[in-house]
């Protein structure tokens, strides 16, 4: 995946071209002109990764512009990024004129929009179990141990509280699966939850938890690690994955 | 409703009962249509979707990511990070100024993001879900003494929502737990 840029970017901030579009490569383009979505992202950012699975799933094609979390103490703290999004996180998403910020408020955007293939199911009760599972992850577990949080813990502390905050949310999660899962996390259809599911089990081997004791979790994350949109989407092959972290 | 004291008995969202109905051993918990439902946002979405009127959430797909951002940076960005759990384990000594520095970074953003969203309320001029995270974690922001001078916008919504009825019958001073020293 290339990340040419098409002009020269703006100080803090790389737009990257996916290499998926349809367009011929080199005709040069500014930023206002275009009228695709534009993703800002990290490749290891948990929360972007939902959102990059959603837009696959949806075969939404969309510019990247990828914002280093580390890098320049944290180009989300620039001020070109703070106007875009008053958060200073990543993801945020601006489609059809508006800028959103908070991942699952994008994927319900999309959803809403873009309703084909569904992310939820159609049965409310279904519906308000994708949502639980997905605010069970995306409020309950993945805050506490995300990059901002971590640095406040202290560097001797990161390790163990990261894990204990992410096994403390996995016991909650492996026994709400029990009675809500068929072959994803909410019967058999890939949903909103399973994009919340995948990027935070990646977050636990990187914090190295123990997942003997998630056997529902363990086994929905491989199945959904062979479709191919959370393939593509995967921090190992992002426009700003480092070369030692590629695939 | 059942009351769970989360401080009482070592906290009984710990209870073998309790973690039955809700793996997640939290509050709120709603148990409707046979169905049980953990998560604040879920439910009211659950509720909103079965029961439609009145709207939490506008009809227009943008203003309703509005009301979902607005709601998710207090129920994600904010809340969690100084909940009883979290608090415990930052330690006594350090929990207010830990609660403080979340709350006000927290408010910082979305008191930007309110000046292009807001009319009467948050979003436009009807109140939506938006504005059921918003009171309750005004409050928690004075029960940690967090200066509200830099969020203008933030008490003014706060304020006009606070005079609507359904914001005062469920205000906990009035509760069926609320203890007497804190009764309305």
């Amino acid at each position: 995946m290339g990340s040419t840029p098409f002009r020269v970017p703006p100080p803090t901030l790389q737009l990257c071209e996916r290499g998926r579009s349809l367009r011929g490569q080199g005709s040069p383009r500014t930023m206002t002109e275009s009228s695709k979505p534009i993703l800002y992202s990290y490749f290891r950012s948990s929360c972007s990764w939902r959102v990059r699975i959603a837009l696959a799933l949806k075969s939404i094609d969309y510019e990247m512009v990828t914002v280093n979390l580390i890098k320049d103490g944290g180009q989300q703290f620039s001020e070109e990024f703070q106007a875009l999004n008053p958060m200073k996180q990543v993801p945020a998403l601006k489609i059809d004129g508006i800028t959103i910020g908070q991942s699952l408020a994008i994927i319900e955007y999309l959803e809403e929009t873009r309703p084909t293939p569904r992310l939820l199911p159609q049965d409310p009760k279904k519906r308000a179990h994708v949502r639980m599972i997905s605010d069970l992850i995306a409020s309950g577990i993945q805050p506490l141990q995300n990059l901002s949080v971590l640095k406040q813990v202290g560097q001797e502390k990161q390790l163990s509280w990261a894990q204990q905050v992410i096994s403390s949310g996995f016991n909650a999660l492996e026994r709400i699966l029990q009675s809500t899962a068929g072959k994803y996390c909410v019967g058999d259809e890939v949903s909103m939850a399973d994009l919340c599911l995948v990027p935070q089990v990646a977050n636990a081997d990187r914090y190295k938890v123990d997942l003997t004791p998630y056997p529902t979790i363990s086994r929905i994350n491989k199945s959904l690690l062979t479709l191919e949109a959370f393939q593509v989407s995967h921090p190992c092959r992002q426009p700003d994955t480092p070369p030692e972290l590629r695939a | 409703m059942v009351t769970v004291n989360l401080i009482k008995d070592g906290g009984q969202q710990f209870s073998e009962e309790f973690q039955a109905l809700n793996p997640m051993k939290q509050v709120p918990a709603l148990k409707i249509d046979g169905i049980t439902i953990g998560q604040s946002l879920a439910i009211i979405e659950y509720l909103e979707e079965t029961r439609p009127t009145p709207r939490l959430l506008p009809q227009d797909p943008k203003k309703r990511a509005h009301v979902r951002m607005i709601s998710d940076l207090i129920a994600s960005g904010i809340q969690p990070l100084q909940n009883l759990s979290v608090l415990k384990q930052v330690g006594q000594e350090k929990q207010l100024s830990w609660a403080q520095q979340v709350i006000s970074s927290g408010f910082n953003a979305l008191e930007r993001i309110l000046q292009s969203t807001a009319g009467k309320y948050c979003v436009g001029d009807e109140v939506s879900m938006a504005d059921l995270c918003l009171v309750p974690q005004v409050a928690n922001a004075d029960r940690y003494k967090v200066d509200l001078t830099p969020y203008p916008t933030i008490s003014r919504i706060n304020k006009s929502l606070l005079t609507l009825e359904a914001f005062q019958v469920s205000h906990p001073c009035r509760q069926p737990d609320t203890p007497p020293e804190l009764r309305a």
